[in-house]
């Protein structure tokens, strides 16, 4: 009666037989899974604004292993992380879903293993739940497992991942950070590439008591790619996950999380910021789980859409019986610059604790008229004036991210890709 | 005609919810170089529609007439080349910007002008110095300059911005819509004291005002009553006071009549 209780594997084809011959038993569950979910069409809930159809149409291979160093070196440049201070950061650096040591700087204080030797799942992801997670464990071949141990400062890590392919293929890196008891670290996640890819990355992230990571994503992928990434944090008694996700590249992006507040007192922020123009689409998704008490939540969004861009927001907070004294507070903001530009905004609190305080809410508008007009009096060129605008607009996002050397390098990227004023084509 | 601002029987009209409202039904008036003139008038008559339309402002079209600048059609200006050719506008209700820093939005907005006008750009160094001393001309708190524009200004606060960005911009003319509304006596001082200190030959002022005290500090040379979308009597700078005593019924009895 319904398709998505049937046999949906017919949707999987572009993985042709990548995806036999499964002998794990994680795997073998996943795969399971997923022969049941396929991927998910728009008739799933969690899947109503964005569609997949476009990766159903190409069978994605498995990348080759070798790949041009030339091209990862200038791809590096590009990105600003061989000049200034990021050229010092450690890094571990993915081509194609593999581990490139050439152009990695494994961190000091940080114990660094790879899945593709431990071949070890975290406990923390839902295959059974998340078919874009069932995908990745099936398919997974490399990723890092990042781990401070207890009362460590981990410093700064650069996760940079790159896709680099003439043919349309696909990778699906299986990515874990671990922060024992008191730990510091900032993470910094690079995601960028060139040609037709899928990046489908799965990242656990596990933050103990009194624990702190800062975790700033940057998805800058080729023009022709798609990304779509799962992380799913979990947060213990006074620990800190405070993450930042700014989406500018890809023809299709989706950055899904699942955050859990699991003891008391527990600090989850889940910010972001993107800018699309041409006919990206690009999503951010999240859950936001209150399990414990006193725990507290922090979620602002917004998009700035230009052209037929699309930005999709889907963001739920659920507060368990227990967590009583939850304080959540959710903001998705959008900028439409053009007529065609379109955001599909999901706000949703679900709370069963009955002593909280949760607040949420949604704004879409373009440039304002009276703001234009009076930068304009003053001598400001039209261009110009819509530029600071969008600027402030932006700003006001990029200033939550704490940590200042991944907001000079959001702001750099930003000012990268801004739109051409006036422009809305 | 006086070859520096000549209004010749100018109508305009607003879009006021989908609705097409006539506002200025045939505005003459000419400011020749170095005078400050006042339009006071009845709320509704049409004073700051004049100065949006003078400004430029693109949700106000002008229907018929004419609007000379120092020779030049200012109607077919974008509000940005006016205010490069020397007119400044004073907002009755300054626009709040947020996330845009004060000292930064007024160094783009004096280095647009300088550049639309063949000088050469400021660099942050010296426009830091020139704005903080005009600011403190302005009695204004030093941390003025470092807020977002006008996010969290007080009334005054934010007209005494308008006289800062007037001062930086060095317009040869300038617009003051209603600058004294919500000021304090002192304020009040401060502000027409700002304006005064550019008064200049090359300097002209519409000051549009409801009270007659902020003219005791900034003197006029002629005062006009709007009324109606029209200038309806001028005269000199004695004329405050007759309006204060008597208000406009009488202006408006005698337009009735001619």
């Amino acid at each position: 009666m319904n398709a998505i209780t049937k046999d949906r594997s017919d949707t999987l084809a572009p993985f042709g037989s990548r995806l036999d011959g499964v002998t794990d038993p994680v795997r073998k569950a996943a795969i399971g899974a997923l022969h049941r979910s396929g991927l998910p069409d728009r008739r799933v809930e969690e899947w109503r604004y964005t569609s997949l159809r476009f990766l159903t149409e190409t069978p994605l291979a498995a990348p080759v292993e070798v790949y041009d160093a030339g091209q990862v070196q200038a791809q590096l440049e590009t990105l600003g992380l061989t000049t200034g201070p990021l050229a010092d950061v450690p890094r571990v650096v993915f081509v194609n879903g593999r581990y490139a040591a050439p152009f990695s700087v494994l961190p000091s204080e940080v114990d660094v293993s790879f899945f593709a030797k431990t071949q070890t799942f975290g406990t923390l992801s839902c295959p059974d739940r998340d078919p874009l997670t069932a995908l990745n464990t099936v398919l997974a071949g490399d990723g890092a497992q990042l781990h401070v141990p207890a009362g460590k400062d981990g410093g700064h890590v650069l996760l940079v991942s790159l896709g680099q392919t003439d043919a349309p293929v696909s990778f699906h890196p299986r990515h874990a950070v671990v922060l024992d008891e008191g730990a510091k670290f900032t993470l910094i996640s690079i995601q960028a590439g060139q040609g037709r890819y899928l990046h489908n990355p799965v990242l656990e992230i596990s933050v103990a008591a009194q624990a702190n990571l800062k975790h700033v994503t940057l998805q800058a992928e080729g023009e022709a790619a798609a990304c779509l990434a799962t992380t799913y944090a979990q947060v213990a008694e006074h620990g800190t996950y405070d993450s930042f996700v700014l989406g500018l590249g890809g023809a299709l992006s989706r950055q899904e999380i699942h955050a859990r507040l699991a003891a008391p007192f527990a600090t989850v922020h889940v910010n972001g910021a993107q800018m699309l123009a041409g006919k990206q689409i690009g999503d951010v998704t999240s859950v936001i789980s209150h399990a414990a008490p006193d725990c507290t939540s922090r979620q602002t969004v917004r998009n700035v859409l230009d052209g037929h861009a699309r930005g999709v927001f889907q963001g739920k907070v659920f507060v368990d019986r227990v967590a009583q004294k939850t304080d959540g507070y959710q903001m998705n903001q959008a900028l439409l610059l053009s007529e065609n530009a379109e955001i599909d905004a999901k706000p949703e609190l679900e709370i069963y604790a009955d002593d909280v305080k949760c607040s949420h809410g949604a704004t879409v508008g373009a440039l304002d008229d009276d703001q234009l007009f009076y930068l304009r009096s003053r001598g400001v060129p039209n261009a110009e004036a819509r530029q600071i605008l969008i600027h402030a607009f932006m700003d006001e996002a990029l200033g939550l991210i704490e940590d200042e050397m991944a907001r000079t390098l959001c702001i750099r990227m930003l000012a990268r890709s801004f739109p051409v004023a006036g422009e809305s084509a | 005609m006086t070859q520096f601002l000549d209004i010749s029987g100018l109508c305009a009209r607003i879009d006021a919810d989908g609705q097409e409202k006539e506002i200025l039904k045939g505005v003459d008036l000419s400011i020749p170089p170095g005078e400050v003139h006042a339009i006071m008038g009845p709320n509704g008559s049409g004073k700051s529609t004049l100065s949006y339309a003078l400004a430029g402002r693109e949700d106000y079209e002008v229907t018929a007439g004419s609007i000379t600048f120092q020779g030049k059609n200012l109607l077919e200006m974008e509000p940005e080349e006016r205010a490069a050719a020397g007119l400044f506008l004073a907002f009755q209700s300054p626009i709040e910007l947020p996330g845009v820093n004060n000292a930064n939005f007024l160094r783009t907005a004096v280095n647009a002008v300088r550049r639309a006008r063949g000088q050469d750009e400021l660099d942050a160094v010296t426009f830091l110095k020139t704005a903080r001393a005009a600011a403190k001309e302005l009695a204004m708190a030093p941390d003025m300059l470092k807020r977002n524009v006008n996010v969290g200004f007080s009334g005054g606060e934010k007209k005494r911005n308008e006289v800062l960005q007037m001062t930086l911009l060095q317009p040869s003319f300038a617009i003051l819509d209603e600058t004294d509304s919500g000021l304090d006596v002192d304020a009040l001082r401060i502000v027409a004291e700002g304006v005064n200190r550019l008064r200049s030959p090359g300097f002209s002022a519409l000051v549009i005002t409801h009270h007659q005290r902020l003219l005791d500090y900034l003197v006029p040379d002629r005062i006009h009553v709007m009324a109606n979308g029209r200038i309806i009597h001028s005269g000199g700078p004695e004329l405050a006071q007759q309006i204060d005593r008597e208000g406009y019924t009488r202006f408006l009895a005698e337009a009735e009549a001619a």
